[in-house]
């Protein structure tokens, strides 16, 4: 890496400045959740050294599967001089020192971990680091200049001392509120990278996972929950699911009736044996197709401007073509592999809770309200996820409070797990939105004129957390109001009609990127081939002022040999999108047989500036490609009734290994700022493959999944 | 009373015989390395071994494997050093990590039966395995790799 651009970038701080900052110190909270011990040095809430000699680093952020675990320490670790393999790593509990630097609560979300924290785990190691120093120039009577460290040692003069060693007396010493960061070339770990740190415990079954939580009395509940979506019970029967062996108890909740057992079996057992008379309430009204021809109706208007410019219908009036496409995306579940579950243990006026959740803050806020607890008196520990995508960062706490609920109701410790069922039906989905688009060309067909109107729930508005509910909520319209297309555009109009439903919606990896690059991506093809241009060649074009676009996508076109010419029968298409800071180009190669489509080979480029851990980023790029080809390939989830049609895998596929493509990821190299890259590999993935099919059949994909639709390959 | 042999030790479990093997290791044995995924013999989260054949443990009742060997991820090797552990370590497989142990169970039977898998005996043995966090190409070259080992090491 170039340095000075790298300094110039200005948005990385360090490359040897020296850096002022605030840091939080360990605060009685911090010291209530992570006990400092006797001697131990824990110059701020991240980082604890043991007189024993043990490094400890606590994570603001929680290990889902997208690789904090290891590349948050790594930032740490370069700053300490120690080895990241000698480093034990925790989950911090909920404590303001947490709190994400940018949003001001407690998350793991947006894709910011790595960028977010960036400088704040860079300083915590710089600043134990120099108390180390200090403490070690005075014990050897030697000058400062004259110590330096070396992985895990301070060298003062011709004297080392581990920094267990020096521990106590770097304790004592006053936290410097200034400290000079390492020049890039002297990073060990940053840019270059890590082999995971939790990798051994994930291959030997030891990785303990919420659902694994043990101890003696803990009994296992499990929830019949309304079928309805807002149902509520009217009555139920016990008597029978009581007398099935094992089954301790059975208790009412507010969001249905738990049964709660020896084991899981039991519970599972006793709730089969529940007789229960529910009220569906006004949910029962809700149906797939009736919501469908309504959203698609409400498009057709003008909603409210979420960006504009000039006059989009008089524009639209004047142009030599139009072209336009209604969009149509289904509510999407998460369906991480391991079901939603809590533990809780309430002990008079103490609480402790373990479950796998993105925003432990906000279910500590939560728990304590279920209980008229203060949240200090609740202790909430979080084991690994066994992933997240969205799904465990819940305003409401749903699967936490339910959970208090029934330890509440029942007086017991419990483990409260939820079927695979259970995770599917219960909601908070990707909602359901509807796009109308229509675009104006001129005569070279280049867009003149753009219409872009957008029906769907708030997730913003629902979540009330950041803030009361938007009049734009722009996880709806992100991707498209933003769009670097538009900005070519001299009339265009974003509209924005917010709905309401009884279905339970959230954040789902990528969010409102999900749909939007959908739609934007597949239209660019629709405007390249009517304007009757190489769709890489045509996207270029609009992209003479967005270099990191471009760059993306000239390294994925010269990477996956875009321009040659492919063999008889395979056929190509190509998507790039920005999201979370950072800009995705993804090529993909299908072939066309039974109606159906295979996917050979994807072929991706990144733009996220600095990868900390490069290999983490490529891995985090082959899980949004496949995530995005299930959401394209299968993903939907359809309502009756008021109850959701699916029910498990077998009606809610997920792509299997005989599925995978061959995945290459390119890092493009670049000094720019930071992105994140959790979900920006999903976005362009859906498209990349439904152009790709276009290719093959000459035939446009408006409504997913790819699966509904028999295609054929055209002659 | 039924009885079990899991990862070379007996157990007497007292246990309803329709109780699915999974629920008995986890629940009753204490063994938490063996995952709920489904129920339903979908996602592969839940795979064991039952006398060296892989199955689905959600949905195999405990009675099936009454005096039979089971063995889990936690006995799969003595220190965490079967070729396909290594090679899943090498590899950065794991993700979140929550269908690891299932994959893993899975691959081991195919390797065994297998020394030397194509990549559609990969698709065969191993799409019954889901991984929601999209590592199978991770899982494809750490099972190429593992073979590979297993045959050097059977060489040596």
């Amino acid at each position: 890496m170039n340095r000075r651009n790298f300094i110039q970038s200005g948005a990385l701080l360090g490359g040897g400045l020296l850096v002022s900052f605030t840091i939080p110190v360990a605060n009685k909270l911090a010291a209530l959740v992570t006990p400092v011990g006797e001697g131990s040095f824990m110059p701020n809430a991240f980082l604890k050294i043991g007189t024993d000699n043990s490094i400890t680093v606590y994570l603001s952020h929680v290990e889902m599967g997208q690789g904090v675990w290891t590349t948050l320490p790594m930032l740490l670790a370069d700053e300490l001089d120690a080895d990241l393999d000698k480093i034990k790593i925790e989950h911090a509990g909920p404590g303001k020192a947490y709190n994400h630097t940018v949003y001001g609560i407690q998350i793991t979300g947006g894709s910011t971990s790595t960028w977010s924290e960036f400088d704040r785990y860079r300083n915590a190691g710089a600043t134990a680091r120099i108390l180390l120093t200090q403490a070690a120039s005075r014990r050897a009577g030697v000058a400062i200049t004259a110590c330096r460290t070396e992985k895990g040692y301070v060298i003062a003069g011709n004297q080392q001392f581990t920094y267990g060693e020096l521990a106590t007396e770097a304790g004592k010493l006053p936290v410097p509120e200034k400290v000079t960061l390492k020049p890039p070339s002297d990073w060990r770990y940053i840019g270059k990278g890590s082999k995971r740190v939790d990798s051994l415990v994930k291959t030997n079954g030891q990785a303990k996972f919420g659902i694994d939580m043990q101890f003696p009395g803990l009994l296992t509940a499990v929830v019949a929950h309304a079928p309805v979506f807002g149902g509520k019970v009217k009555s139920f029967d016990a008597s029978k699911a009581k007398a099935v062996p094992g089954v301790r108890q059975v208790v009412q909740i507010p969001t249905g009736i738990a049964v709660i057992a020896d084991h899981f079996w039991a519970a599972q057992q006793g709730r089969k044996a529940l007789q229960i008379t529910w009220d569906h309430g006004p949910g029962a009204m809700l149906n797939t197709a009736a919501q469908t021809k309504e959203y698609k109706k409400l498009a057709e208007t003008k909603g409210l401007p979420a960006q504009e410019k000039g006059d989009a219908d008089a524009a639209l009036n004047k142009s030599a073509k139009v072209l336009s496409g209604e969009y149509v995306f289904s509510y999407l579940a998460h369906a991480a592999m391991e079901p939603l579950n809590c533990t809780v243990k309430i002990d008079g006026d103490r609480c402790e809770i373990w479950t796998g959740t993105q925003m432990p803050g906000i279910d500590q806020v939560n728990a304590a309200n279920v209980l008229g607890f203060k949240p200090e008196q609740i202790k909430l520990n979080i084991p690994f996820l066994g992933g997240g995508f969205g799904r465990r960062a819940t305003p409401g706490s749903d699967f936490v409070v339910e959970a208090v609920h029934i330890a509440k109701a029942s007086g017991k410790p419990i483990k409260m797990v939820w079927t695979r069922e259970d995770d599917m039906k219960a909601g908070y989905y990707r909602p359901f939105f509807v796009h109308n688009v229509k675009v104006g060309l001129d005569k070279k067909g280049l867009p003149v004129a753009w219409l872009h109107n957008i029906v769907g729930q708030s997730i913003m508005g629902e979540a009330k957390i950041f803030g009361p509910p938007p009049k734009i909520d722009n996880t709806s319209v992100e991707g498209v109001k933003d769009s670097p297309y538009l900005q070519t555009v001299p009339d265009h109009y974003v509209g924005l009609h917010t709905t309401k439903e009884l279905v339970p919606i959230l954040w789902f990896r990528s969010v409102g990127n999900t749909h939007t690059a959908y739609a934007m991506e597949t239209m660019l093809d629709e405007l390249a081939h009517s304007a009757g241009e190489d769709p890489v060649d045509y996207r270029v074009k609009l992209f003479k002022d967005h270099p990191r676009h471009l760059a993306a996508l000239n390294l994925v076109a010269d990477k996956g040999n875009w321009k040659k010419e492919l063999p008889a029968g395979r056929f190509k298409g190509i998507a790039i999108h920005e999201s979370f800071g950072s800009y995705v180009a993804v090529m993909a190669e299908v072939s066309i047989s039974n109606g159906s489509v295979r996917v050979h080979k994807v072929d991706c480029a990144i733009d996220c500036g600095l990868p900390v851990n490069p290999d983490g980023v490529k891995a985090q790029m082959e899980s949004g490609i496949i995530f995005g080809l299930t959401m394209a390939l299968y993903g939907e989830l359809t309502i009756k009734d008021g109850q959701l049609q699916q029910n498990n895998f077998y009606d809610y596929r997920i792509a299997r290994m005989n599925e995978c493509p061959e995945i290459n990821v390119h890092i493009v190299e670049s000094n720019e700022k930071m992105g994140g890259a959790g979900e920006c590999g999903v976005p362009p993935t859906a498209p990349a493959i439904a152009n790709a099919i276009f290719a093959a059949t000459g035939t446009r994909i408006y409504n997913l999944p790819i699966v509904n639709h028999k295609l054929i390959q055209k002659a | 009373m039924i009885n079990i042999n899991v990862n070379g030790q007996n157990h007497h479990i007292d246990a309803d015989p329709n109780m699915p093997l999974l629920w008995a290791i986890r629940d009753i044995l204490g063994l938490t390395g063996t995952k709920f995924g489904c129920g339903v013999a979908q996602c592969g989260a839940c795979t064991v071994h039952l006398n060296g054949e892989a199955v689905r443990s959600c949905v195999t009742k405990v009675s099936r494997a009454a005096g039979q060997q089971v063995t889990t991820i936690e006995g799969l090797s003595l220190s965490s050093d079967h070729p396909l552990q290594l090679a899943w370590q090498e590899a950065d497989v794991p993700q979140c990590g929550y269908c690891q142990s299932g994959q893993i169970m899975s691959a081991a039977v195919l390797l065994k039966e297998n020394p030397n898998p194509t990549d559609e005996d990969i698709d065969n043995a191993m799409s019954g395995n889901i991984c929601r966090c999209g590592t199978y190409i991770r899982i494809r070259s750490a099972i190429h790799q593992a073979a590979k080992m297993q045959r050097e090491g059977a060489k040596s």
